[in-house]
């Protein structure tokens, strides 16, 4: 996982890797989090792209974020998410809460 | 119903053993040859369930998880995973979407929607103080063999 904040566009960028389950959720949400509140991100980027595996600790993740970012006015965005990630976001109906793109710019054309 | 192949394992409910489930699974279904999309969402349900007993069944008490992988005729994939933890006082208020007893955790009260949307037929056995046992069933769709491939 790797992170990096953008003062000029007040984005924070996270690359995620490996798999996303409860084992390996709270440890991604610990270091997000410490970045969310040092830095207070207008938009929150977390790609997908490096993600082999996912659950629903995944979408409690999210749903986590999203909760701390709302009041604070600021956005998720769930970059190149592979398909079967994709469903998981669905089918939780995570498009409601944040934007699912496959590039920087673009969002996914439902 | 004759059972092709079984696979049985019990393990600690060590939150680190999510994913040696997931992986012991896509181990036992190498010779089914399922498709990527069948692979993943099997994957995806035997993590929910793991979870679920580790997270809500013995909720940080030590205790053991155990699975039972079947490969059954007509390429039914049979997943039980069953607990002895506090069991489930509620059975359908905790298969509501977005029901969820530990919200503090960030759980999005999905596993049981997720599980019964990638499988064909889901059913939950649990007594308060006793523990509780998920059995699932995804029947795989038709095997592409390669050897009757044309050259």
């Amino acid at each position: 996982m790797k992170l990096h904040y953008d003062t000029e566009s007040e984005q924070l960028f996270v690359l995620l890797d490996g798999e996303i389950d409860h084992h390996t959720s709270g440890r991604v949400r610990s270091e997000l989090d410490a970045a969310l509140y040092a830095h207070t991100p207008r938009t929150l980027i977390l790609d997908f792209q490096d993600v082999t595996f996912m659950d629903s600790s995944g979408i409690g993740l999210i749903m986590g974020r999203y909760k701390i970012l709302r009041p604070l006015g600021g956005e998720i965005i769930l970059l190149r998410p592979a398909p079967h990630i994709k469903r998981i976001l669905r089918l939780a109906g995570m498009e409601r809460l944040a934007k699912i793109q496959h590039e920087l710019g673009k969002e996914v054309v439902q | 119903m004759k059972i092709l192949n079984e696979f049985k394992c019990t393990f600690p409910a060590n939150s680190a053993n999510e994913g040696l489930a997931r992986a012991t699974l896509s181990a036992f279904l190498i010779p089914a040859d399922p498709t990527a999309q069948e692979l993943a969402d099997l994957r995806t349900v035997i993590s929910e369930a793991v979870t679920n007993a580790i997270v809500h069944g013995y909720r940080g008490k030590s205790g053991d998880v155990s699975v039972c992988l079947r490969l059954l005729p007509e390429r039914v994939i049979y997943i039980r995973v069953s607990d002895k933890g506090c069991g489930i006082p509620d059975v359908e208020k905790a298969m509501e979407p977005l029901y969820t007893t530990a919200p503090e955790e960030d759980r999005a009260g999905l596993g049981f929607a997720i599980m019964q949307t990638f499988t064909d037929s889901l059913h939950v056995r649990s007594t308060p103080e006793h523990g509780t046992t998920l059995t699932m069933r995804r029947r795989l769709g038709k095997q592409h063999d390669e050897t009757n491939a044309d050259a």
